[in-house]
């Protein structure tokens, strides 16, 4: 019965390789990042669903006497964070065409963009007329958009790490660049994550 | 340092002439070696066992009578409290994931190691701080809300302990997270040629569920905790009601992980009974493809029935249906496995062996804590019985008679594989019979005491409930005891124990194909399926099994 589930053309492709003896196996990091992304992706799903649920539960949302939110600022910040999104992109072009000097320049400019982005929110936060313990809204604010602010700052370090790897002549070429790779799946991840958020704070009334 | 000691002890044979005393060092150096890791994980969370088990005792020892006379209430609240925890995030979920996963599934599945070997290590060195400092609140005022933490009462009682409770579970969670991501890779990349999902041992397909479980649970629980923690440390009021906040939203968060948290810590030792039994039986298993997809199955369904824990907290009646049909469907696939371990085990040949006697053990204790589970998942059963005793004897005959006795049968019967050496039998069974009276002894009586309106976590109850109280603390120090054989056995063996050949109980899987213990790296030749994995009883499997340990020698692929 299970005899049949043994899949005869693997073994037939693996007798022909088995003479070349040598035990290393693929690189599966790329995948474990993914995978791992499905676990961060459901903490602010989490998150997400607890602040929806908070909005469906109250009276009135946002409590009464909560300022509204100026638009124009984060309006901006978002515009720039979806835009190094294409940016980052252009690297990972690049390395495959082993040109590290273009890797360089596209994460360079993406990482600009996100210190751009972190410091346009630390001025949003300072100049806001709410605190973190204001309401229930004003917290949830802070903490959703601060555990997302978390997550730039690191992918801003992963990103900074790969160019200081990147002046290491060889280090990254098109057969190998898992952290090429690995940071940009980061920062599209915490890119749709903003985008979520910035509806569900922002646009959504 | 650590990183040269390990290097050069990694390398050095396990049974080799060259051997010395430095053998044991790499036990507690970060290794990357899978089956190093799986035995670090297994003692550590055995170590934290005997811990849970005596805070356990310190509970049953104050509820031997209805006064509060052993301890203060307050730190009853925090035995209790850290009992469970204990239990759940440093016993049997490392002990079930981490423990077993580790060790078996690259040598199950024909691979040299785990897809990440470091981030594994990373993933077990996150255990012995978490737990330490879970056991370090006891100095500070521990946490007495209950393993579930509910708010309110979590955000006013005992706080400090509370916040080292929320810190510590959340280093657990994370060292449990990186851990599936591991085990997702490896099972689905790392496989011998030869071997598809269908025709991989059983194990990896029960853990293969719960790593899904855990890559979408555990963060979840995250997220409360992280709130929670606001809430505690600087006075937001997210779960807070006098804040405009909702407590039931914790309840829900809380419970999408800890619903599902129950699969995670049964499914993987499902999968150590579907390989042990069939080895024993000396028969096919039943149901392959009945058992790898009930796991999914389980999976799915478990991710859906969170809110039955919260039947009386307000949950809409039309709501409350949903949830208990979904629970009670759950029966479907897990009697489905049930049936098939029966049916596995009907007319085979059996060995009646330690490893044997647990896992028999396991399918009698489980099928009762499985019973009451469908109980109070009916809505008018749990608004009777909710927070009585009766479901803490419905969660023990699930997590001890379920997860604790197929734990003791995983160990008896890789024990040889992993040590090198035999266990004694005569023990294994002593250790086998105290447990199940003892086990049975403590807490059959507990449903009566629930029935009857005894209410869990309480110091102080009605005298009347007094004698059966009695009966279940007498049980509970048998269980105590019954540990004893066990760990001498262990200790004993591991020095003096007879030496274990490579396949003691001939078993088709590839670890029993390698030395015990395996060499680094596992097998001398790259490990290719010759035969599904539970064909026993067939020709070809009689071959295969006399012929030795075909992956144990670099000779054997000329043959
Ligand atoms: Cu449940």
């Amino acid at each position: 019965m299970q005899g049949s589930a043994i899949d005869s053309q693997a073994v037939v492709n693996y007798q022909a390789e088995v003479g070349h003896g040598h035990h290393g196996h693929p690189d599966y990091r790329v995948l474990g990042v993914i995978v791992f992304l499905i676990a961060e992706a459901m903490i602010f799903l989490g998150l997400f669903t607890a602040y929806l649920t908070f909005r469906a539960v109250a009276p009135t949302w946002p409590p009464e006497g909560t300022p509204e939110l100026e638009l124009l600022l984060p309006g901006v910040n978002t515009i720039i964070l979806i835009g190094s999104s294409f940016v980052i992109h252009n690297a990972d072009v690049a390395v495959k065409k082993n040109d590290v000097k273009g890797l360089q320049k596209w994460f360079g400019i993406t990482a600009a963009m996100g210190a751009v982005f972190l410091v346009g929110q630390l001025y949003e936060y300072f100049h806001l007329e709410f605190g973190l313990k204001t309401n229930l809204f004003a917290s949830t604010f802070y903490v959703l958009t601060g555990f997302h602010g978390l997550h730039v700052l690191f992918g801003l370090v992963l990103i900074l790490g790969v160019l200081w790897r990147s002046l290491k002549p060889g280090h990254y070429s098109s057969s190998n660049h898992f952290g090429v790779e690995a940071a940009e799946i980061y920062w599209h991840f915490v890119d749709v994550v903003w985008i979520v958020l910035f509806i569900l704070l922002y646009l959504l009334k | 340092m650590t990183q040269t000691l390990q290097e050069e002890a990694t390398n050095t044979p396990a049974h080799g002439a060259t051997e010395g005393k430095r053998e044991w060092l790499k036990y507690i150096s970060f290794s990357t070696d899978h089956k190093v890791i799986g035995i670090q994980y297994l003692v550590t969370s055995f170590i934290f066992y005997l811990v849970g088990g005596f805070l356990a005792t310190l509970v049953r020892t104050e509820l031997a009578t209805p006064q509060s006379d052993f301890v203060s209430p307050d730190l009853y609240n925090g035995l209790f409290t850290v009992h469970a925890t204990v239990m759940i995030f440093l016993w049997i979920v490392p002990a079930a994931t981490g423990a077993f996963g580790n060790y078996l599934i690259p040598l199950l599945i024909g691979a040299r190691d785990m897809a990440f070997p470091k981030l594994n290590a990373v993933a077990f060195w996150m255990i012995p701080p978490g737990g330490i400092l879970l056991m370090s609140s006891f100095f500070f005022g521990a946490p007495g809300s209950g393993w579930t933490s509910y708010p309110p009462l979590s955000l006013v009682y005992n706080k400090v302990g509370e916040a080292i409770w929320i810190l510590s579970v959340l280093i657990l969670g994370t060292s449990s997270i990186l851990g599936a991501v591991n085990f997702i890779v490896t099972i689905l990349k790392m496989r011998a040629p030869g071997m598809v999902l269908n025709s991989m041992p059983l194990f990896c397909w029960a853990m293969l569920a719960a790593s899904c479980l855990i890559l979408l649970g555990t963060p979840v629980l995250a997220g409360a905790l992280i709130l929670l923690g606001f809430d505690l440390i600087v006075g937001t009021a997210f779960f807070n009601p006098t804040g405009g906040g909702d407590p039931v939203v914790y309840q829900h968060m809380f419970w999408f992980y800890s619903h599902p948290a129950v699969y995670i810590m049964i499914l993987p030792v499902f999968g150590l009974i579907s390989e042990i039994l069939p080895v024993h039986s000396r028969k096919p298993i039943f149901g392959y493809k009945a058992i790898a997809y009930s796991s999914f199955a389980i999976s799915f369904l478990g991710l859906i029935v969170w809110a039955h824990h919260m039947f009386t907290s307000g949950t809409p009646p039309w709501l409350r249906m949903f949830f208990m049909i979904n629970t009670m469907i759950i029966a479907v696939p897990t009697g489905i496995k049930v049936f098939s371990w029966l049916a596995t085990i009907w007319g085979g040949k059996l060995r009646l062996n330690s490893a044997m006697l647990f896992a028999m053990g396991f399918i009698s204790m489980f099928v009762i804590g499985g019973i009451s589970g469908v109980m109070v998942a009916a809505v008018p059963f749990d608004i009777h019985v909710h927070d009585t005793y009766f479901i803490v004897a419905h969660l023990h005959y699930v997590l001890f008679g379920g997860s604790v006795f197929g734990l003791y049968a995983g160990i008896y019967h890789w024990f040889p594989k992993m040590s090198g050496r035999m266990m004694n039998e005569t023990l294994g069974r002593v250790h086998f019979i105290l447990t199940l009276v003892g086990f049975n002894l403590c807490f059959l009586p507990m449903h009566k005491l629930g029935l009857e309106g005894m209410n869990r976590r309480i110091a102080e109850y009605d005298p009347k409930f007094a004698t059966l109280n009695l009966v279940c603390s007498i049980g509970a120090y048998l269980l105590a005891v019954s540990t004893f054989p066990f760990i001498f056995n262990a200790l004993w063996s591991i020095f003096k124990g007879e030496k274990a050949p490579s396949n003691p109980w001939g078993g088709l899987t590839f670890e029993w194909q390698t030395t015990s213990p395996p060499p680094h790296e596992n097998f001398a030749i790259d490990p290719m399926l010759l035969i599904a994995p539970y064909e026993y009883g067939t020709e070809k499997a009689k071959e295969i099994i006399q012929a030795g340990p075909f992956l144990a020698t670099a000779a054997a692929t000329e043959a």
